[in-house]
């Protein structure tokens, strides 16, 4: 057992050793050790190097405050995890615990010189230069301002972890299970209510586990703790969540928790959930966080050894440790008194207390006296020394000038306490200034939410257990003996006679903000906190000004010669604790990170050895290579077989929207450009919908099953944006129209058929239906039965060849594929994937809206005059088209492009001119937005969009590319396979 | 998250259920109207909003709930719902928000 | 006093204590030739120029709380100029060459990082919409070349090209003259530059009035600190704009929504360039600190809370971790809200209004921080001509009557 060891405190267990590493040499510790606490116990403060100067530091706290100790933990490939408090980590056997933002070692720090040249940079100084020459800000000064960033290394492997997810409801949720949440739990768990208790520690109590002599209702207080977990415990409407951070406080008393399970085992298994976030709607919050204690702003306060009086506390009640063997103390506030009767009781030498205020109680002094040790009333500390720990502090008394040098190696400091107002501010609850303390405090609720005890201002263990019960819905008044609270006074600065220039006393500790850096940000104007925290980045660090904000405040309050609150206060932002980013994935990573759609003829297409390409929400074959073929030739001949035999393509990602109802056609009418009224039963007709911009928004060919009745379809990605479009117009436009619109998209399969042989094919599968030309012509849909399956068969034809699209139920789409399929065989039928079905309409000059189209282009820029009724009234988009610029001359039209030389393949996106020759920048007439190579008719085919395309028909423009290379191509009509349309109708 | 009172539902529901649909109470002028509208009339029904901070009439559609369009009063500025309402409903008058907001 | 290593070495010997304020907030005169309507980095880069290119130094800036802290101070810091359309190309090029050699205009230092901006293809749709872009930069003039996914990785080593990814990388657009720059500090260089000219810079100052005459002409401003005469009156106030016009009795195309971001603690550098996918929503880069700085689209609800939704911070992460999933031990330090003022076409609206001396900048939505020079720059021309400059003519209010928008992102449609 080491010197700073005490037997039998604390809840460390003293029977069992854990052993562990920093920076690579063993140590040991107790179960139930943190990394910090167990360091301590080993007599080590040195645990990490701060932002800036590189200054060694040690652990100002003992809990998720912490600013300094911050380090890296190894476990294993792809488990390595920077900037963990030592303070909050507890130990397991074997972990691997390195120090971070030093080299070659923490001891000695080559970046320490940082803290030679720190007079050199105050706050704001990478503002003041890095200028001249201009050159050398790109090459020598900004790489090497970035190479210095950061703290703990970069992940570099992918974590091999699990996170989970989950929601979570209750009557009441509580953070913070010290004395007052504990209360408050066990109020309204009496009242039947559901009861969430959360608390970011390992072990339940807060205050209670380090807090001295303390009886409540007569008993001492680890016993009422004791009973009441258990209570608490065996409650059935109770959920005590452990290691549990409420981090973000959102609308609605919505609260999010993420939860840590693995990082304290040893051997956590990968497959182990490491982290849970939880999602709690809550009826009512209450706040019992507590108070965090403030650090004292005087020259020398972040050399190791220097601490928080509390914290010291902590570590002694909670792991027995003993912070140093000699010990001073320096406050502004009573609690102090307390904590250090406490250590000097653990036989814990204070050579001194040194408290800042003019007086102090008779009552403490009398009791130091009783212990032996000396109060310094009305000084303060001056200095102190040690290289990578404190040895001594030098006692400065401002009214006499009288110095005194103590040796110590810690010294503990309290300038009070700050309420925890985080959750509470993120809640938009409003804050008020509490002039007799210099804290904030809650004031007026937005949420149904409470802030109590501590966090509320009020202290003591007596005023906590009954707030707590108080705010639980409970009467239970608690009788407690302890010491008295007392209270304390706020000091910006402690006065020093050192001059400023030779001082450091620091504000925020990891980022290096000394007061002076405070004072010259308001010198230089910066006169709002905000200004202030963003011009010296105090508050900016990991610890998120849980230590800093105030007493930045306070300082610059000072400078500006205005109260605090007239200086404001920095927002509070979540997440209250630096939260994993594997807790907001979720399970929602890797394949399931958003949901793959995939057809039920998909798996048949993977056997096959598809290739596939993600199209939205889904992904679909995109082609089906055959012995090593690339894209080209796979594609080549999928189109070839096709147009001579028969090609089979899965078309089931197309949307599908059942619009039925005695008012279909009316509503069709108005959503269309086209006529519906007259589309006979049993006929269908391509469609093509604007936004009420004018603009073209989606297509697609629509059935009409009955009068009453229209199987319409959309593009794959603009499914769900029609059918929301549909509603939207109908619920809100067009209420009196008696329509119900249903989403069909996933209950058809679609097979299209394609190629002379399509009829062929079908015919010994069909039933009720005559598939003879007169009967059912193009673009005719009839129901019956194909493979003994339901069928809504459609006429149609996206290739320009005879064509018909199954659609079936589509339970049965891979059944019927199948067989069809292996019927086929005959007609050599060939399966094509998006590219070939792509190749195809555009042989044909079918439009893709999305890729012909653009969002900017209306029916007549598309070619597409012949569809917008004239005499409708009225649809979606006619007022628009109607505006001046969208009539005006000169728009870009969609054309057909072919190349001078035939095997030139235009890029898609390319651009165009009419004027190759002329200089950067170009006047561009538009741009390549389909080409393709087309086996079928030897040549490349391109369409384009192109300003004034249909007056410059025949003209030939240009293509200039990227190394001086320029196509020249002949603006067509975008249709080049077939014009005629005979091949629809071979027999 | 918010959580939203759908008036077809009656029941107070996530946010996630829920898209938003924009501003509310923008009548969609007829067919006669709409050829009476000078260009710059017609735009302002495309594209001009009220976009106030404070009380806000605005659309929202239960699209993973019951799938209707109603509207609401948020107040755009705290982010709370003062009341929510089924479509056709007039748009409330600031008497009728104040009275709704003082009921709350 | 001039900002140098000299000068900062010079201080530092006499313990910084003569360094003078940077931006002295004064007190409203009773008249100016102009007032600029919000401080924000556009604001003041318009009083700047006003000042130091239009002569214009009796100015003033009047802003309703701290200056650079609206979306100034709460943005990812992106600055690119990659954009397809002639027009949005022009005024955001002319915002690239104004930020390269800022740092030395103002003297002061704002970090303009030319990095890169690698924008990610990840399916075919994707592929075909940069290159379109990439050919119209190139013909433009401005710089943005096609990689493959293996030259992406050379870029990026910890990107996962593998091409089972739920979004695989198909390739990526890149932009080597676009990067980062230190948000607050140009904020506070204009506002040093400006006052050194005269500008009187004007804080904690709400406007809460717009006087017209009786020829329906702007007379200045009514503030909480009095009324401000000026026949100029530029509004710059971002999220608020809609409010501020409404004073003068103008109702504009826009709506206003927050957009949130967020900031991993500190590491060791990582991601060398900004990389941004639109596919998966979601865009990252390293700031000088080493945090990782993150941002995605708006919340889908018009607000003026500077508060966002959990869901789709969740979202924005996952996002990350999809197209870095060695980030998911990273953890989340800070997320913010802003408020962001959104036209019809997503492109901002910057020249006159139909009130006589009213002159607008806003609608710039998630992408304002990267126009800021050139915003600054276009406002003062217009303000100083009372005529828009060829660059910001197109973007005018009158493109909403006629329809011809400058939609970049119906441009990027989605996927058939």
């Amino acid at each position: 057992m080491s010197d700073f060891r005490r037997q039998n405190r604390g809840n460390v267990d003293n029977n069992t050793k854990v052993n562990f590493t920093f920076d690579g040499k063993t140590y040991s510790g107790l179960k139930g050790d943190t990394v910090a606490s167990a360091l301590l116990a080993s007599g080590v403060h040195l645990m990490g190097r701060s932002f800036k100067y590189h200054r060694p530091r040690g652990p100002v706290g003992a809990g998720f405050e912490e600013p300094n100790a911050l380090v890296t933990v190894h476990r294993g490939k792809g488990r390595m995890t920077p900037n963990l408090r030592a303070t909050t980590l507890e130990i397991y056997e074997g972990m691997d615990v390195r120090s971070q933002n030093k080299w070659p070692n923490l001891k000695f720090d080559i970046g320490g010189f940082n803290n030679i040249f720190s007079p050199l940079f105050p706050a704001g100084f990478y503002n003041k230069t890095f200028m001249w020459p201009k050159s050398f800000w790109d090459k020598v000064y900004e790489p090497f301002i970035r190479n210095a960033a950061g703290l703990g290394p970069a992940p570099k492997e992918v974590d091999p972890d699990v996170y989970g997810s989950c929601y979570g409801h209750c009557e009441v949720l509580i953070v913070g299970a010290g004395p007052s949440g504990l209360a408050a739990a066990l109020a309204a768990a009496k009242k039947d209510q559901r009861v969430i208790l959360v608390d970011e520690n390992a072990r339940l109590g807060g205050s209670l586990l380090s807090s001295g002599e303390v009886a409540i209702d007569g008993k001492p207080a680890s016993e009422w703790l004791t009973k009441t977990i258990m209570t608490l415990e065996a409650a059935k409407n109770v959920r005590i969540m452990r290691r549990t951070s409420a981090f973000g406080y959102y609308h609605d008393n919505f609260v999010a928790l993420a939860e840590r399970i693995t990082d304290h085992i040893p051997n956590a298994q990968i497959g182990q959930v490491r982290e849970v976030m939880h999602r709690i709607h809550a009826g009512q919050v209450i706040l019992a966080q507590g108070a965090i204690e403030r650090p004292l702003v005087f020259n020398g306060n972040d050399r190791p050894g220097v601490m928080l009086a509390s914290a010291a506390q902590s570590y002694m009640g909670r792991y027995g440790v003993a912070v140093g063997k000699e010990v001073i103390a320096f406050t502004s506030h009573d609690s102090v008194y307390g904590a250090v009767f406490d250590l000097a009781d653990s036989n814990i030498r204070v050579g001194a207390i040194v408290d800042a205020r003019a007086s102090v109680s008779k009552d403490l002094l009398a009791m130091a006296q009783a212990k032996g040790i000396d109060v310094h009333v009305g000084s303060v500390i001056s200095k102190t020394t040690g290289k990578t720990r404190i040895n001594s502090a030098e006692v400065y008394n401002p009214a006499t000038g009288q110095k005194t040098k103590i040796k110590c190696d810690a010294l503990l400091m309290s300038g009070g306490w700050t309420p925890s107002l985080h959750l509470w501010s993120q809640s938009k609850g409003s804050i008020k200034w509490d002039v007799e303390t210099g804290v904030y405090l809650p004031d007026v609720a937005n949420e149904n939410c409470v802030c109590i005890a501590a966090c509320n201002g009020d202290f003591g263990v007596e005023t906590a257990l009954n707030a707590g019960s108080k705010a639980g819905g409970g009467r239970k008044k608690y009788d407690v003996t302890e010491a008295e609270w007392g209270s304390g006074e706020i000091f910006d600065q402690l006065p020093n006679y050192i001059t400023p220039k030779k001082t450091k006393a620091f504000v925020d500790f990891q980022n290096d903000v000394t007061n002076k850096d405070i004072i010259l940000a308001v010198q230089e104007g910066f006169k709002s906190i905000e200004h202030v925290k963003r011009y010296t980045t105090n508050g900016m660090a990991t610890d998120q000004g849980k230590l800093s904000n105030l007493n930045a405040l306070e300082i610059a309050a000072k400078a500006l010669g205005k109260e605090a609150p007239k200086v404001g206060l920095t927002t509070f932002r979540p997440p209250y604790t630096p939260t994993s980013f594997g807790a907001f994935c979720g399970y929602r990573t890797d394949d399931l990170f958003e949901v793959t759609r995939k057809t039920t003829i998909d798996p048949w297409a993977e056997a096959q050895g598809a290739v596939f390409e993600p199209v939205g929400v889904w992904r679909r074959a995109w082609y089906f290579p055959k012995d090593g073929e690339d894209m080209h030739a796979a594609v080549a001949r999928e189109c070839k077989a096709t147009r001579d035999s028969l090609g089979i393509f899965d078309a089931s990602t197309l949307g599908k929207i059942e619009v039925v109802g005695p008012d279909a056609a009316k509503f069709m009418n108005i959503m269309y450009t086209n006529p519906w009224s007259k589309l006979a039963v049993g006929a269908c007709r391509y469609g093509l919908m604007l936004g009420e911009n004018g603009y073209i928004y989606d297509d697609g060919v629509v059935g009409r099953i009955a009068e009453d009745r229209f199987h319409v379809t959309t593009t794959t990605g603009g499914a769900p944006r029609v059918y929301r479009h549909m509603e939207d117009y109908l619920q809100t436009e067009f209420p009196e129209l008696d329509v119900w619109l249903t989403s069909t998209t996933e209950q058809w399969s679609v097979i299209a058929l394609n190629g002379p042989n399509a009829r062929k094919l079908i015919e010994s599968f069909v039933e009720d239906i005559d598939l003879s030309p007169e009967a059912f012509p193009h673009m005719a849909v009839r129901e019956g039965k194909i493979c003994s399956v339901p069928t809504r068969l459609f006429r149609v034809s996206f290739s320009g060849e005879l064509g018909f699209e199954v659609n079936v139920p589509s339970h049965f789409g891979r059944q019927v594929w199948e067989t069809l399929f292996e019927a086929g065989q005959k007609y050599d039928i060939t399966p094509y994937g998006t590219e070939t079905m792509h190749v195809l309409r555009a042989e044909k000059g079918f439009i893709i809206v999305g890729q012909d189209t653009d969002g900017t282009v209306t029916p007549q820029d598309a070619g597409m005059s012949w569809i917008v009724s004239k005499k409708k009234k009225d649809f979606v988009g006619k007022r628009s088209l109607q505006r001046t610029d969208l009539v005006a001359e000169g728009r870009k039209h969609l054309i057909g492009l072919l190349t001078d030389d035939p095997k030139v393949v235009l890029e898609e996106g390319a651009h165009i001119v009419a004027d190759p020759t002329q200089s950067v920048p170009m006047d561009m007439l538009g741009h390549v937005t389909s080409s393709y190579w087309s086996e079928s008719l030897g040549k490349s085919v391109a369409m384009a969009l192109v300003k004034d395309g249909f007056n410059r028909m025949d003209d030939t423009l240009y293509i200039p590319m990227p190394g001086g290379v320029t196509h020249a191509a002949k603006v067509v009509k975008p249709v080049f396979y077939d014009p005629k349309g005979e091949r629809l109708n071979v027999v | 998250m918010m959580l939203i009172h759908c008036p077809h539902c009656d029941e107070k529901r996530p946010e996630v259920e829920f898209a938003y649909a924009g501003e509310a109470h923008i009548v969609r002028p007829n067919a006669e109207q709409q050829q009476a509208m000078s260009d710059a009339k017609w735009s302002e029904f495309l594209f001009i909003r009220d976009n106030v901070r404070g009380e806000h009439c605005e659309r929202w559609w239960h699209a993973n709930g019951c799938n209707m369009f109603f509207n609401a009063v948020r107040n755009t500025v705290t982010d709370k719902f003062i009341k929510t309402y089924k479509i056709g409903q007039k748009r409330p008058t600031q008497a009728q928000i104040q009275k709704w907001k003082s009921a709350k | 006093m001039k900002f140098s290593a000299r000068s900062l070495f010079a201080n530092a010997l006499s313990g910084h204590k003569n360094w003078p304020e940077q931006f002295p907030n004064k007190e409203p005169k009773k008249e100016y030739d102009a007032i600029i309507v919000g401080a924000g980095g556009h604001g003041l880069g318009a009083a700047y120029y006003l000042a130091s290119k239009y002569g214009m130094t009796n100015i003033a800036v009047v802003e309703k709380g701290w200056l650079g802290g609206g979306n100034t101070g709460r943005n990812t810091t992106i600055i690119r100029s990659n954009y397809l359309f002639d027009e949005s190309a022009g005024i955001y090029d002319h915002a690239v060459d104004l930020w390269d050699g800022l740092s030395q205009e103002l003297n002061y230092n704002v970090m303009f990082s030319k990095r890169g901006v690698l924008m990610l293809a990840h399916n075919v749709h994707d592929v075909q919409s940069f290159t379109r872009h990439v050919h119209a930069n190139r013909l433009n003039g401005v710089d943005n070349v096609w990689l493959t996914p293996e030259e992406c990785q050379k870029k990026v080593p910890i990107l996962d090209i593998s091409p089972n990814r739920r979004y695989p990388v198909m390739g990526g657009a890149f932009q080597q003259r676009a990067g980062v720059a230190r948000h607050d500090s140009v904020a506070w260089g204009y506002a040093r530059a400006a006052s050194k000219l005269g500008v009187d810079i004007i804080q904690n100052c709400k406007v809460i009035g717009i006087r017209r005459g009786a020829d329906g002409a702007v007379e200045g401003v009514e503030t909480e600190k009095g009324f401000i005469g000026a026949k100029k009156i530029g509004v710059s106030a971002a999220g608020n704009t809609s409010v501020v016009m409404e004073m003068a009795g103008l109702r504009f195309p826009l709506e206003s929504y927050p957009l949130q971001a967020l900031v991993s603690e500190p590491v060791k550098p990582i991601v060398p360039c900004v990389i941004m996918s639109n596919a998966v929503h979601a865009y990252i880069s390293q700031s000088d600190k080493g945090e990782l700085v993150i941002g995605a689209g708006t919340d889908q609800y018009t607000s003026y809370s500077q508060r966002g939704a959990l869901h789709l911070v969740e979202h924005n992460i996952m996002a990350i971790c999809e197209i870095f999933p060695v980030f998911k031990r990273m953890r989340m330090l800070r997320n913010w809200g802003g408020i962001v003022d959104v036209t019809p076409d997503r492109s901002p609206i910057l020249g006159k209004t139909p009130v006589k001396g009213l002159y607008v900048n806003c609608g710039w939505g998630t992408g304002g921080f990267k126009a800021t020079p050139g915003a600054g720059h276009l406002l003062a021309y217009t303000i100083a001509k009372d005529e828009p400059h060829p660059i910001n003519a197109p973007f005018n209010l009158d493109r909403f009557v006629g329809g011809r928008l400058i939609d970049e992102a119906a441009a990027a449609a989605v996927a058939h």
